[in-house]
């Protein structure tokens, strides 16, 4: 599977990276050479395999919480990093639905 | 020199009042204002925060196990009040409300901080150059040469082979404990998955991550480890384990213990030297009463293809959160809409490397390629967990070289992604599968630079990797020292 | 006959996004109250900070596996969170915590009554549990939006059904039917107004006999008539394309209460690719059979089986149905009934006490007469202090203060006679006044007896007792 430019640039999108036109041929290559390298996987025989996705050995189940309020009422900690702080909201560009 | 103590040495002069902590961090400053400006290791500095800290530790009653050591926290660990840049433009001067589990159980302990050390952007990296506060220098460095220090992880290493700070935390994904030990020399520990908090460590890939300590002696860090480890319940896949007197287990004889070595490690193009080292560390080990036995991880070759699919992946879920809207960087022109200002922000947000990795987790996620390369490599991950659990039923513990080459330089590196990839060859299966493993110094290269050997052990054991990595200490007996600080 | 429009069947399953009941949020602990300051129940987690990892919150667990139950579904014993990453401005972490592959709950089936009093099923393809994005504040501001993180994080529950509903009516009544098994089970305070439910809608057309075409999502609806609205406006749109020749695209729309029309909501080009994949900061959701049974054996009757006791009770299947649909309303029920005639019980709460809500509006929830004090309005009926008819008088006065009925019968003198003495002067004085009518009367026009009991009764301010008037009455006509 090879990516072309159109990829690179859904691809960039779906990720929300702005990418310039003159940076697609670089990012496709290595993106491609990557891809190249990673494909030796289809090679190896993984019929009957459990796929393994967390990373604690020897397998983990949830803990869980109590249901009891611990967190919150924090707002001026909620927003002292913001970068546009409107009243006690965080602003953005007006979002038209 | 009491930037020369170890952690051990120090907690011993700070006992018999030899010196206090104030001492003991003034003096470190003073070296961190003499050294940084050439390694760049320290990224923020608060002098006056730590001078307090030493002055409210000298004036506790109730001592902690790490009263008054100082000590540098890689800048991927949250810190309440202090900025915290992930070695990222994306999160500006972010600072946390917070402090992350493993350094507000380090403080609780009695710990002073030095400050916070560079790293690779996000701990994308084995060289800590794709910082955005820039490389930092291995202080192995000889004369106009700048080498690198490993990463990512890298000023986590340099600082202590520097004599910067005794002891340092750093974060491990793939290797970037492991790797800038073995570079700088000194040694350091990735343990089992769950074993450390991940709460408050700003994640790269969360199953994946983990942190430990460096130090310039095994026990060192086993006496860090303790500190750092036990169960917490704010992070889900923390391990609910007792923590064992680690430290106790530096000083036990490895008689009997059955040492593993993989055929599939001796790779085609391993360096002489490295190789040298290996074998001098299986006859260190067998010398001290340790059985050496053959084994195979036939797996291990597909390690990194699959470390770069999993890593980046949850990666580009990971770092989604950076969009300019809630803290860090934003950019938006003039009449820009929302998606404009995220696809600004972490464009100029994030470096190459880390929109490299962005952009292939967002791609093999995708619709049409999950299972061809996420599926796949989850696949591949749990063969490479049951190479390791077969591999336990005949040894106690694996040694293996920490990395496949000694240091280089910083205009040497290879500019082909997939090539600079192969840094992590030797310490990615452990991340993948969950199991602890630790970088102890073992010789010098031909050009003088520090190399490591690398012990693996079954999970949640890493005593077997504090008592066999205390015994190829003692047996290397290891006390070079970089030029810039002898 | 099977509901059409112009010879079109509608084809209707609904995803319901239902907010679970709990103090803590699903994966933090932040209140989860409506109406507070902005961003004041927002954790650090909520927030999406660096660093911040969730941790689950049992009791939405152990309220997903109620309403599974509730659904008589397979609850999974096994089941994990998977990560649904996009971009929005309320969506802090940049993706939601959902669970794609392995829900907690899977098939069930849930039964709907219809106006006419027919009964269907309707399949539960899932039940799964996920967390809410925040709020985004468009009308704040000339060209910011603004966004309030509260919602961030609390739980819901998505509920999917089968493609199994034909008409806006059956979607209206599966809604309907959802809201009271979880207002029941206590899980979800149904609450639409303030989006603890709201649905998105699927609907397509066919002809009869056909296999399924194309369907469109209608996003978002909050309430049960807008629901039914929409099925019908979309399907009437759809309708009119197929028939103007055109195909219907598979899409997301929005339904414009104000219009009653539904209009497309995101263009192609931004079409979703939510990257599922295994949430690496949670291990598996893992309970015991236990525990399930645990909860079982704890849960309170739900509706059907209330229903059905009430018709063993001697109520109509309508009555019953009535009876049970808010939970509150069946507990009132059972309070006013306890111990007395059930049926008449039933007539009093669905008859009066219903109407007076309505007048007042005002709900079971905060009525204004308490099911004792009603209780034993019922109980002075059956003794015989008051009449029937003086009762709906005391019922009134009740609804003033929720007083005693026996007090207001006691301070107003409204207690029953019945002294002969008393109910023969005033049936004498009606006679006497009427001596033309019991002419009447005594030559075959037998109807008029019902005019001399009112008259007697009139005159004895309905005091009377009903039975001793009638026999007086009928001793001197008939003397």
């Amino acid at each position: 599977m090879s990516l072309d430019a159109e990829t690179v640039k859904r691809v960039a999108r779906l990720a929300r990276l702005r990418v310039e036109e003159n940076e697609i041929p670089g990012l496709q290559a290595e993106l491609n050479g990557i891809l190249g390298w990673v494909e030796q996987l289809g090679a190896v025989d993984t019929e009957g395999v459990e796929p393994l996705a967390g990373g604690n050995p020897g397998g983990a189940s949830l803990p869980w919480r109590e249901d009891r309020v611990t967190g919150g009422g924090v707002v001026e900690k909620v927003l002292a990093n913001a970068p546009d702080r409107e009243g006690d909201y965080f602003g953005v560009p007006k979002v038209v639905e | 020199m009491l930037t020369e103590l170890t952690i051990v040495g120090a907690l011993k002069a700070l006992e018999s009042g030899e010196t206090n902590a104030v001492e003991l961090a003034e003096a470190h400053l003073r070296a961190i204002e003499a050294l940084n400006p050439r390694l760049n290791a320290y990224v923020t500095l608060h002098a006056e925060r730590t001078l307090d800290a030493a002055r409210e530790s000298d004036a506790r009653k109730e001592r902690g196990a790490l009263e008054g050591i100082p000590l540098g926290l890689k800048d991927l660990f949250c810190t309440e009040g202090v900025r915290t840049t992930a070695g990222s433009k994306i999160l500006g001067d972010f600072v946390p409300p917070y402090e992350s589990t493993v350094t507000a159980k380090l403080k609780a302990a009695g710990a002073v901080s030095l400050g916070k050390l560079n790293l690779d952007e996000f701990a994308m990296g084995s060289t800590n150059s794709s910082s955005a506060h820039g490389p930092t220098i291995n202080p192995w460095s000889p004369g106009n040469r700048k080498l690198v220090p490993g990463g990512s992880s890298g000023a986590s290493a340099a600082a202590v082979a520097a004599r910067l700070a005794p002891g340092t935390m750093a974060t491990d994904t793939g290797g970037s404990i492991r790797q800038p030990a073995a570079f700088c020399g000194v040694a350091g520990i990735k343990p089992t998955y769950g074993r450390v908090s991940r709460w408050g460590i700003i994640a790269y890939a969360s199953s994946l991550d983990q942190a430990g300590p460096m130090a310039r002696t095994v026990e060192d860090c086993a006496i860090l480890l303790r500190e750092m480890a036990g169960h917490d319940a704010k992070d889900s896949t923390s391990a609910d384990v007792p923590v064992p007197d680690f430290a106790a287990a530096c000083g036990r004889s490895v008689k009997g213990m059955r040492i593993g070595v993989p055929a599939e490690y001796r790779l085609e193009g391993l360096s002489p030297e490295i190789a040298r080292v290996w074998d001098q560390g299986l006859e260190w080990l067998k010398e001290a009463g340790a059985q050496i036995v053959p084994i195979s991880l036939p797996h291990t070759k597909h390690a990194l293809a699959t470390y770069y699919i999993v890593a980046p992946a949850e990666a580009s879920s990971n770092l989604a959160r950076y969009d300019g809207v809630r803290y860090g960087l934003r950019v938006a022109g003039q009449g820009d809409g929302l998606n404009d200002l995220y696809e600004r922000s972490r464009a100029a947000g994030f470096g190459a490397e880390v929109r490299r990795r962005i952009l292939i987790g967002t791609y093999v996620l995708s619709a049409g390629y999950y299972e061809a390369y996420y599926l796949k490599a989850q696949k591949l991950r749990a063969l490479i967990r049951r190479d390791f659990e077969q591999a336990w039923e005949s040894c106690d513990a694996i040694l293996t070289p920490a990395t496949p080459t000694a240091a280089f330089a910083l205009d040497d590196q290879p500019s082909d992604p997939v090539t600079m990839y192969l840094n992590d060859v030797f310490t990615v299966t452990a991340n993948l599968a969950g199991i602890p493993g630790i970088s102890v110094p073992a010789g010098l290269s031909a050009e003088g630079l520090p190399l490591g050997l690398q012990i693996l052990g079954r999970p949640f054991e890493e005593e077997t990797l504090f008592a066999a990595g205390a015994a190829l200490e003692r047996a290397a007996n290891f006390s070079a020292k970089p030029g810039m600080v002898a | 006959m099977s509901y059409t429009i112009d010879g079109w069947e509608l084809v209707i399953g609904l995803e319901v996004h239902a907010q679970v009941t709990s103090q803590a949020k699903l994966f933090s602990g932040a209140a989860t109250a409506f109406g507070a300051a902005p961003n004041s129940q927002v954790s650090f987690v909520d927030a999406g900070m660096p660093g911040m990892l969730p941790v689950i919150n049992g009791e939405c667990v152990a309220q997903a596996v109620r309403t599974g139950l509730g659904l008589n579904a397979e609850i999974h014993l096994w089941s994990r969170f998977d990560r649904k990453n996009y971009f929005y401005a309320d969506l802090p972490q940049g993706y939601q915590i959902s669970q794609f592959a392995h829900p907690i709950v899977g098939k069930g089936e849930v039964e709907i009554t219809l106006a006419d009093g027919t009964t269907k099923t309707v399949g539960i393809t899932r039940l799964h549990l996920e967390q809410d994005a925040g709020k985004s504040l468009h009308d704040q501001h000339a060209t910011k939006s603004f966004i309030d993180l509260n919602r961030s994080g609390v739980a819901l529950m998505e509920i999917v059904s089968e493609p199994d509903m034909r008409s806006p009516e059956e979607a209206g009544a599966y809604l309907t039917k959802l809201r009271q098994i979880m207002r029941y089970l206590g899980t979800c305070d149904g609450n639409m107004d303030e989006g603890s439910l709201r649905a998105d809608v699927n609907v397509s057309v066919r002809k009869p006999g056909e296999g399924f075409r194309t369907r469109c999502e209608v996003k978002n609806v909050n309430s049960i008539r807008f629901v039914m609205q929409a099925v019908e406006a979309e399907a009437r749109r759809q309708i009119e394309v197929w028939e103007s020749g055109g195909t219907v695209d598979q899409e997301t729309r929005l339904f414009d209460t104000g219009r009653g029309v539904t209009r497309s909501m995101r263009s192609k080009e931004d079409a979703h690719d939510y990257r599922y994949f295994p949430d690496p900061d949670l291990p598996p959701l893992v309970f015991t059979k236990d525990f399930v049974d645990g909860l079982k054996a704890a849960l309170p009757e739900l509706p059907d089986a209330r229903r059905a006791r009430y018709v063993a009770m001697g109520l109509s299947p309508y009555d019953a149905h009535v009876l049970t649909l808010e939970k509150d309303t069946a507990v009132f029920f059972e309070e006013v009934a306890g111990g007395r005639d059930a049926k008449l019980a039933a007539n009093w709460v669905t008859g009066d006490y219903f109407a007076a809500l309505n007048r007042l509006k005002r709900d079971v929830s905060d009525s204004p007469v308490s099911a004792r004090h009603l209780g034993r309005l019922l109980d002075l009926i059956a003794d015989g202090t008051i009449s029937g008819k003086i009762a709906k008088d005391v019922f009134e006065i009740m609804l003033e203060a929720d007083e005693d009925p026996a007090s207001i019968v006691e301070s107003r003198g409204l207690k029953q006679v019945k002294d002969t003495g008393a109910i023969e002067a005033a049936a004498d004085a009606v006679l006497a006044a009427n001596a033309d009518k019991v002419a009447e009367f005594r030559s075959g026009k037998d109807k008029l007896f019902g005019f001399f009991v009112g008259q007697v009764m009139k005159a004895m301010q309905g005091k009377g007792n009903p039975a001793l008037v009638n026999e007086v009455l009928k001793a001197k006509l008939q003397g």
